[in-house]
């Protein structure tokens, strides 16, 4: 690590407490239609070093939430709450103090690395910009450090590749420039918005790579954001479902996968193919899609969705209650959630769920088919 | 770079050359010289029409008379000849370029600077009561006829003169120079700007509106990508975000526009230059037609399109500086 | 995993369905047309301009002085005989106000629905088709367009006959040929992109020909920057038609035209007959603004962005 940033010695008078405190925050979108309640009362903790997945549909509020940490929503939106960072209230600040947050103390990578890197600029250009502008240093020691930066997350031939502009780079490796753009400054929190979802699956495992050798360098903290649970699996230690602008649930990786005590945590779970399972094992997907935050009906949001709905689910939203150590859940009837996998509560929706897949090919159609099928058996 | 310059520059002269080509092949066969001798009266002996025919070369087919003048023009710099005795074609062309150009030069250099400030003004505040004023009278001078306020500009800084300083006036009106011009460079620059003032607030005007709309919706399009966003999550100041990051890619289209505008541009200094009696382009070219003056027409439409073409060669370069993909194109 | 074949989950209730829908669906002419509406300019321009149309068509039929009757009451200001006045030659500026605005509007229209819908034709053909007939017809369209559209109409309604010259579709017709390319232009950059659109390798994957796609899924979207070009191509027209009649190579006496007007008033304001100036030019801008206005309202209407001003 480059010795003209951060020196080691700096006095940290938050050692081991919550570097990110997000208390009840919420988000409104006036629009023409009607106000979006995009975020409904977001809260949670972030310790040094520790990673947090944010694991959401489109629309579950996950991205606000973040661009409401960086403070980069539109001056439409409406944000209430509390955003504290080492025990210092963001929310309020003027955009002169958030520009020395920025980029410094907390530094976000976005999702679509076409589009994240200004076209007519050259890299370099545009990484020695990210340091120069939280460091009073020469040109010169502004370039050493971005060829530094394009080292560690992979790029090869950094000193010609440090000329060329983005258009000449693929997406996985814009990608990990906006990584090292993100993490030049040895930020201690990094919040990456989906930074695979663009991506193709072998370029994804790239660019976590490049997310681990930044975490890695610069020892922040990581709010991952993804609707991909595979990538939450490999990298965080926690995890937050985010649902209709809500939490859903939270608690560490462990408590989440195995352990889920939300029927929609379940039902993501069930969505997911899995390389261990049995052939004949069938995907069971969460049927319907999530609501308009427009005119949220009152109770639970995932009750049109939710095998286990009851009426009080339409009456009462549930509150985020612990059900563990550490671990919290939204649902009315969490406790009856225990030990219980996808398959219990959601069903194979497939045309020919009714068939047992052993029989393979030549089977019986099920008895209110109005076609009429020879069996060839 | 300098391959592409080369590289646009020759993908530039067949366009020149089939423009010559359907300029002279619409106006040869629409304006005949001979025309307003045929009508005189006492009439024209048909001898002198028919020797006069004869050197203006029109009783060859049409498409001998183009080649005979493209190569006469580009071999031998011979502009053709002119019906009018006296009438010197490349004299009168290049001074009458002279005193347009600079009305055009000056016109597009404030309608510019204004345009870019006040799009990017505009979209920064986006929805202000300024930007809703700026917007709307935008819209008003979009919709101004340039002839129409070229002569109410006219005759309100008449009767400022008559009301203000009878005996001298102060706000020049007609001309592009005062018939005795003071000596001296300075004060004849003073004089020129002087003269300059009220046809360059016409030209300027229109184009400056519809600029300025472009600069706008461009701007705000530039301000709403990933990268300005990325721009400011890596806590740049919002002036550089601005400048150094919207504004340089917000410019990349008004240049192609601005090169597309300036054939529009020409018609209104034809308007604007009759109105304040300017002695320039828009003269020499009404003077010809009303003349049936065929080679001198031909000459400066040859110059117009000319200019169009240069104007949007200058367009591709300087979108190629600003934009490094095009450099591949 | 239950041995079961068929398993029962409880599934979602039909209400509780209905509950997922909670905004209004519309269709898309009422969406395009809220959305005109939102937009205050183009209303009262449209209301505006339905007005300023009814009474220059329809009001010379009640109007008892006619735009060609020289009257005697010379250079009159503003009175309830006359309520523009009249000029030196004893006509009614009111009437020949109104008739200059009906041709000018009959000239703007027609020029704009023929070059509109040659050039969105030949647009549509070339970005469609493309490869060399795309770059032929392109380039034909570039190089009309490099010719100053005022320059080549003085010329060519100059050097016409005279029977034709002073005729209002003679004039339509130049500007007409002048105006296409571009629309054309446009047309082919939408078809372009539009034609890359999964929708159309869709529709060619279930055996729709060349005439379908073009007609049935490419135009339609089109239909929206089509609307916007043809009302500004009116606006621009009636200035360009104006500018020309001004300048002596549009209309002729003894037709009228408010170009023509200006003209004749120019010197107007010094000699002491202001109205004579400031009515035929403020009539001009009347029409142009409203129709730029609603041309913006459309623009809005069929594909809104966050670079519109709320006007």
């Amino acid at each position: 690590m480059s010795d003209f940033l951060n020196p080691a010695i700096e006095v940290d008078t938050f050692d081991g407490a919550d570097l990110l405190t997000v208390d009840n925050l919420t988000v409104d979108f006036p629009t023409a239609d009607g106000v979006v309640r995009a975020v409904r009362g977001v809260s949670y903790r972030l310790r040094p070093g520790e990673v947090l997945g944010i694991v959401g549909e489109s629309g579950s509020g996950k991205s606000v939430s973040s661009m409401a940490v960086m403070g980069l929503l539109p001056r439409t939106a409406q944000i209430k709450g509390s955003i504290k960072f080492r025990g210092e209230e963001l929310l309020g600040l003027s955009e002169v103090e958030m520009m020395s947050v920025r980029g410094k103390k907390i530094a976000m990578i976005f999702q679509d690395p076409m589009t994240s890197l200004n076209p007519v600029y050259k890299i370099g250009f545009q990484l020695e910009e990210a340091v120069l502008a939280h460091n009073d240093i020469p040109k010169a020691e502004a370039r050493k450090r971005a060829l530094e930066l394009l080292n560690i997350v992979g790029i090869p031939f950094p000193d010609k590749r440090v000329d060329q502009f983005p258009h000449e780079f693929s997406g996985g490796m814009r990608q990990r420039v906006v990584i090292a753009i993100a993490m030049a400054n040895n930020p201690d929190i990094i919040i990456a918005d989906e930074p695979t979802t663009a991506l193709d699956v072998t370029v994804q495992a790239q660019v976590l790579e490049a997310l681990r050798a930044a975490q890695r360098e610069t020892g922040a903290a990581m709010v991952l954001i993804t609707h991909d649970l595979g990538v939450v699996a490999g990298q965080a230690d926690r995890v937050l479902v985010m649902y209709a602008g809500k939490p859903v649930e939270i608690g560490s990786v462990d408590d989440i996968y195995y352990n889920p005590r939300m029927p929609y945590t379940l039902g993501l779970l069930g969505s997911l193919p899995r390389l261990d399972s049995s052939r004949t094992d069938r995907l069971t997907p969460i049927q319907g899609a999530p609501p308009s935050l427009l005119n949220l009906p009152p109770g639970c949001p995932f009750t049109p969705r939710c095998p286990m709905a009851q009426p009080v689910c339409s009456e009462r939203e549930p509150d985020l209650l612990p059900v563990g150590a550490g671990h919290d859940s939204a649902c009315h009837f969490s406790g009856q959630l225990t030990d219980k996998h996808a398959e219990d509560v959601f069903s194979a929706t497939a045309v020919d769920a009714q068939i047992p897949a052993e029989f393979g090919a030549d089977v019986q159609p099920p008895a209110d088919s109005t076609t009429i099928v020879e069996s060839a058996s | 770079m300098f391959a592409f310059t080369i590289r646009r520059l020759l993908a530039s002269i067949p366009v020149l050359f089939f423009s010559t080509l359907l300029v002279f092949l619409l106006v040869a066969s629409s304006v005949d010289p001979l025309e307003p001798l045929r009508a005189k009266n006492p009439p024209v002996p048909h001898q002198t029409l028919v020797a006069l025919g004869t050197r203006l070369g029109l009783y060859h087919p049409l498409l001998q008379r183009y080649w005979d003048w493209l190569t006469g023009l580009v071999l031998h710099g011979n502009w053709g000849t002119p019906v009018q005795p006296g009438y010197h074609i490349a004299a009168r062309l290049s001074s009458s370029f002279l005193v347009t150009f600079r009305l055009v030069i000056f016109s597009i250099f404030c309608s510019l600077a204004l345009a870019i400030a006040v799009g990017v003004f505009s979209a920064v505040r986006q929805y202000s009561k300024m930007d809703y004023v700026a917007t709307s009278i935008g819209f008003l001078f979009l919709s101004l006829p340039t002839f129409w306020f070229a002569a109410l500009l006219k005759a309100w800084a008449i009767q400022f003169n008559s009301a203000v300083s009878p005996d001298h006036a102060l706000i020049d009106t007609i001309g592009e120079a005062s018939p005795n011009p003071p000596s001296g460079f300075f004060p004849q620059l003073g004089d020129a700007f002087g003269h300059l003032l009220l046809p360059t607030i016409t030209l300027s005007l229109i184009s400056y509106a519809s600029w300025s709309r472009f600069q706008r919706a461009s701007m705000l399009e530039v301000l709403n990508s990933d990268y300005i966003r990325l721009a400011r999550a890596k806590g740049l100041s919002r002036r550089r975000v601005l400048f150094r990051h919207a504004l340089r890619n917000a410019l990349m289209p008004l240049t192609t526009q601005v090169a597309l505008d300036t054939a529009a541009l020409l018609g209104g200094a034809v308007i604007t230059e009759t109105v304040f009696e300017w002695h320039g382009m828009g003269y020499m070219f009404l003077q010809a037609v009303g003349n049936y003056d065929l080679f001198p027409l031909l000459a400066w439409l040859i110059v117009a399109a000319l200019l169009v073409i240069v104007f949007n060669l200058i367009a591709d370069l300087l979108y190629a500086v600003l934009d490094p993909r095009i450099r591949l194109a | 995993m239950p041995d079961t074949v068929t398993q029962q989950a409880a599934s979602p209730t039909p209400a509780a369905a209905e509950r997922e829908f909670t905004v209004k669906v519309r269709t898309q002419r009422e969406i395009v047309f809220r959305r005109y509406l939102e937009h205050r300019a183009a209303v009262v321009s449209s209301v505006v301009l339905l007005l300023l149309i009814l009474v220059a068509f329809f009001g010379p039929l009640f109007w008892h002085t006619p735009f060609t009757l020289m009257t005697n009451d010379i250079e009159v200001g503003p009175s309830t005989a006359h309520p523009f006045g009249t000029d030196s030659n004893g006509f009614d500026l009111f009437s020949q106000v109104l008739h200059g605005t009906q041709r000018s509007l009959e000239i703007a229209v027609s020029v704009s629905l023929v070059s509109t819908v040659f050039g969105a034709i030949y647009g549509a053909a070339a970005g469609f088709y493309r490869g060399w007939i795309d770059t032929i017809m392109m380039r034909f369209a570039d190089l009309v367009l490099t010719l100053p559209a005022l320059v080549f109409a003085i010329i060519i309604t100059d050097k016409a006959s005279p029977t034709v010259a002073g005729q209002w579709y003679f004039l339509a017709a130049i500007l007409a040929a002048l105006f296409w390319p571009s629309c054309a232009r446009v047309v082919r950059a939408q078809v372009l992109s539009l034609r890359e659109k999964e929708f159309v390798e869709a529709a060619r994957a279930l055996g729709a020909n060349d005439r379908r796609i073009i007609f049935r899924h490419i135009l339609p979207n089109t239909l929206g920057s089509i609307f916007v070009i043809a009302t500004l191509t009116v606006a621009g027209t009636v200035l360009v038609e104006t500018a020309l009649s001004f300048l002596g190579f549009g209309i002729k006496p003894p037709d009228t035209s408010l170009g023509l007007l200006v003209e004749s008033g120019k010197t107007a304001i010094q000699d002491g007959y202001p109205w004579l100036f400031y009515i035929p030019g403020i009539f001009i801008v009347l029409i142009v603004l409203t129709i730029n206005f609603i041309g913006d309202g459309l623009r809005d209407a069929f594909d809104p962005q966050q670079t519109r001003v709320r006007a």
